[in-house]
């Protein structure tokens, strides 16, 4: 039966480059994959992209291809990615220039757009899966991008393309599009396209399937996570998959490491809802086929719901933050002394507030009094973070703590204070025929 | 006993909902986690981290549990004031909890 190789490149935007141009080199891949892209990560590309015309799409892109492109090209391995972000046609054209700097003529790179949908649903009243209206949110909205699927990927890769850049697509799309194209699934071949789901899925996040995100020294060892292996995909006509990872890189490929990706980020596992198919991962096997060889069996697929998920940039105020540190004897009571002192000024100030929270941190920050059982810690750090409608109110919560070093507790030490602009998100449900994609293409 | 001598666990984040597994080191144990790591139980231990209801979903094929709570993000992860906005320290919270006993418990290869 015939199978081909996916690597992943990256698991997210900051994401470490050397496992990248280790796969290129060395993986005999047919598709390296780059995902880049968070909930939020767009809405902050199209807000850079609205002060320049020619940005929005990812700030490491031409790092990136610089150090692919001609491994890639090497090694006859076509590139997928989804760093067009907010501008998918700039970034082609800067994977195009790359490409020519480089030599690598009659490089065909295509960009998919059609994903940004906040004309069509500007003025409309769509639900938020929040809760709420679309219409609730006014003139702070800055972005709504629908999540679109694998087909046009697979098309432009049927055009010839050696690099696809996307702006928001699903995910596990940027696996799903070079598997249609290669093994020519149907469109109604919902088994099919529920194993492709499954193997963009656990490919999607990069090293959190090879080790990363996943060692418990004494509990769970993982080896040589400085210089931790991504990893690749060998995936079959009928859509089974081993997992593996280079010999050469460290990090380890075990049932146990699959599993934790398997189930990342699902909510009902028998219903992964998909642009192409509802994927089904609930009887899903992973089984051991050598070391550092996972074998993954038993997804399945439904018929897709015709809706895309639509997630939606908006503007949400500004968090304000300040922190310090006590450390010694009684450290934990200065630190509660500290935030009482924050508290009562920043009311006696009245700064206007909607959301404010006073942790300890390295005593109950991060789960609460309840879950925080233990004795007293050496050293501890506050934090106070505030919700705030304008930015001065923002700045005037970390000033607060900045003035703990002459007016609080004894021996505060370490201040530092932030304000930033806030983009939340909110989703919403879209027809998927309100979504039309185009494809674009340059050539070097 | 702790959860964390028999099984491990991986918290991802989607919005305002927080997805926990519970997967088991040794799939054999998956019965007596799946007997003691209720929906109810993680309800409870979360009850001042998540506002809303919390589902479990069983996948004895790999002998994991699949938690998903909520309301346990502060609004979502794009609005969240908590230090971890995203939720990410939850599963160690959720391996913290007390079970009774298993004879062979402590055995976890790497495998």
């Amino acid at each position: 039966m015939r199978s081909i190789r996916l690597g992943a490149g990256a698991g997210f935007a900051g994401d470490r480059i050397e496992p990248a141009i280790e796969l290129a080199r060395n993986g005999r891949l047919d598709y390296l994959v780059f995902e880049c892209l968070a909930e939020r990560t767009i809405a902050l590309a199209q807000q850079a992209r609205l002060a320049d015309r020619s940005k929005g799409y990812d700030p490491l892109l031409e790092r990136r291809m610089l150090a692919v492109l001609q491994p890639c090209r090497d090694a006859g391995t076509r590139i997928v990615t989804n760093m067009g972000a907010a501008n998918p046609l700039a970034a082609a054209e800067l994977v195009r220039d790359v490409a020519r700097r480089q030599g690598l003529t009659g490089l065909k790179v295509a960009a998919v757009t059609g994903d940004d949908v906040l004309e069509q649903i500007r003025g409309s009243d769509v639900a938020l899966l929040e809760g709420g209206r679309l219409a609730d949110l006014g003139d702070r909205v800055i972005s709504a991008n629908a999540y679109i699927g694998a087909r046009p990927i697979a098309d432009a890769l049927g055009a010839g393309a050696g690099v696809v850049v996307t702006g928001r697509a699903a995910d596990p799309a940027l696996f799903l599009g070079p598997l249609i194209h290669a093994f020519g699934w149907k469109p109604d071949d919902w088994e099919k396209l529920g194993k492709g789901v499954l193997v963009g899925h656990l490919l999607e996040c990069a090293g959190q399937i090879t080790g990363g995100y996943f060692a418990d020294p004494g509990v769970k060892d993982v080896p040589g996570l400085a210089r931790l292996g991504f990893p690749i995909g060998e995936v079959s006509e009928n859509g089974d998959l081993i997992v593996t990872k280079l010999d050469t890189a460290g990090g380890a490929v075990t049932t146990a490491t699959v599993k934790e990706q398997l189930l990342y980020e699902i909510e009902d596992p028998a219903r992964y809802l998909q642009p192409d198919v509802v994927a089904d991962f609930s009887r899903v096997r992973v089984h051991s086929a050598g070391a550092d060889r996972v074998a993954v069996e038993g997804g399945r697929g439904e018929p897709s719901t015709g809706l895309l998920k639509v997630s939606i940039g908006y503007r949400d105020g500004f968090v304000g933050e300040g922190q310090m540190s006590y450390a010694g004897a009684g450290a934990v009571e200065r630190g509660r002394l500290a935030l009482e002192i924050v508290r009562e000024r920043l009311a006696l100030c009245g700064v206007p507030m909607t959301e404010a929270r006073f942790d300890l941190i390295g005593v109950d920050a991060l789960h609460g009094a309840e879950l925080s059982g233990g004795g007293d810690p050496y050293e501890v750090r506050i934090r106070v973070a505030a919700r705030t409608d304008a930015a001065d109110s923002a700045r005037a919560i970390g000033d607060e703590v900045e003035t703990l070093y002459t007016n609080g507790p004894a021996g505060g030490g370490g201040g530092w204070k932030s304000v930033r602009p806030v983009i939340a998100i909110a989703s919403a449900l879209v027809p998927q025929s309100i979504v039309s994609t185009q494809l674009s293409f340059f050539e070097a | 006993m702790k959860l964390r001598q028999i099984a491990h666990s991986r918290t991802g984040d989607k919005g305002n909902v927080a997805t926990i597994s519970v997967i088991a080191f040794d799939e054999g144990d998956y019965p007596f986690i799946a007997e003691h790591v209720t929906a109810a139980r993680v309800a409870a231990l979360f009850a001042g981290v998540a506002s809303g209801p919390v589902s479990r979903y069983e996948l004895p094929a790999l002998g994991a549990l699949n938690f998903v709570m909520k309301g346990a993000l502060g609004g979502g992860v794009t609005r969240s004031l908590a230090l971890d906005a995203h939720g990410k320290g939850l599963s160690s919270a959720l391996l913290d909890l007390e079970l009774p006993e298993l004879a062979h418990a402590g055995r976890h290869p790497l495998t």
